[in-house]
């Protein structure tokens, strides 16, 4: 009997890919952001309310995660902008060779902003990473304040928080300042946005801190790699 | 439940690690796992069978540490364990915390049988 010591992680082959890709993004510029949420927490419909506010000159595109059916890649491409549906037939998540495989069909020059939309799923896409600059966790206040204690591992690893519908919060027994506390408990350095897909000016956090992240990659790609 | 996908990746990375130990026969696989990987060891080591079954390793076994969260302060630089996930410092309360471990998904070894078995004899039958 012989004790072999292994040192890699188990998702290596992943997260080579991964790091490719990061580069890749850097090096042209690309932001991209991953959004993470369980299914129905209001995804697509912030991403319909984000492209439907952009200039139609915006370099942006979306690669649309789902186990079936592309209604989310048809309702994300009536704004104008390049989408793909990703399709993954039971997978519970996204990982970094398919969106390597559905970026081929792009030229990454021509791309300012590069959203994906996780699968529906509050556990599995935490764990994989698909070289992107930030994971957004999503939470609707239709769901419960608790949830971040719940699932803390996609709360831990994303760098912002999106709480959801707020203009639902008279309705529910959902209280946003204990949701807040529960993420920063997790996460103490987690930033947090509140948005409203209906109200006027609902989404001016979200998309001010989007604009300031795509600032911040237009910076770091004026900056070669260091290799170390 | 992507504890299918993973099982499938440990199973791929002994199946590498092996190619260099001509004969080894595998018998149980170490991991470390953080509990804040979002994997379920029970789901895992369900699904580990499965991957395993009718391969030429059934019965490879998985061993699946889990690491509970730890966290550096950066006010006075004490470790500490992490409870209940409140990542704030109990020393100095501080928040401006690192963690030190709890997210991992990390290989830690392969046990392997090695010589007396018949892949020896067909080596020197060469």
């Amino acid at each position: 009997m012989e004790r072999l010591p292994l040192k890699s992680k188990v998702l290596s082959e992943n997260q080579i890919v991964a790091e490719s890709l990061r580069e890749r993004f850097r090096s042209h510029g690309v932001l991209c952001l991953n959004l993470i949420s369980g299914p129905g927490s209001g995804k697509t419909t912030l991403l319909e309310r984000t492209l439907a506010s952009f200039d139609p000159a915006t370099r942006v595109c979306v690669l649309t995660g789902d186990i079936q059916t592309d209604n989310d890649a048809r309702r994300l491409a009536q704004y104008g902008f390049p989408v793909q549906q990703i399709t993954t037939g039971g997978t519970c998540h996204l990982d970094a060779r398919m969106i390597e495989r559905h970026l081929a069909a792009w030229d990454l020059d021509g791309i300012d902003l590069l959203f994906i939309e996780n699968v529906g799923n509050l556990v599995c896409p935490s764990s994989y990473d698909l070289g992107e600059a930030s994971k957004i966790v999503l939470l609707s206040v239709t769901e419960g304040d608790d949830k971040p204690l719940k699932y803390p591992s996609i709360f831990f690893k994303s760098d912002l928080f999106i709480l959801t519908k707020i203009d639902l919060l008279p309705y529910v027994p959902f209280n946003a300042e204990v949701v807040e506390a529960n993420a920063r408990l997790v996460h103490p350095g987690i930033e947090i946005v509140r948005t409203s897909a209906t109200a006027e000016g609902g989404l001016d956090a979200w998309l001010a801190w989007m604009k300031q992240r795509m600032a911040q990659a237009r910076q770091d790609a004026l900056v070669p790699l260091q290799l170390s | 439940m992507h504890e299918f996908s993973i099982a499938e990746s440990i199973l791929e990375a002994v199946r590498k690690e092996l190619a260099s130990h001509p004969g080894a026969r595998p018998t149980r696989v170490g991991l470390r796992i953080g509990e804040l990987a979002a994997v379920d060891v029970d789901s895992l080591g369900f699904c580990f069978e499965s991957v395993v079954q009718g391969t030429e390793w059934e019965g490879l076994q998985l061993d699946a540490q889990v690491c509970p969260q730890r966290r550096i302060c950066n006010g006075c630089g004490k470790e500490f364990a992490v409870v209940e996930y409140n990542a704030s410092c109990p020393m100095c309360a501080c928040g401006n915390t690192t963690l030190s471990s709890g997210d991992e998904l990390d290989f830690d070894y392969l046990e392997v049988e090695t010589g007396g078995t018949p892949a020896i004899e067909v080596k020197g039958a060469e």
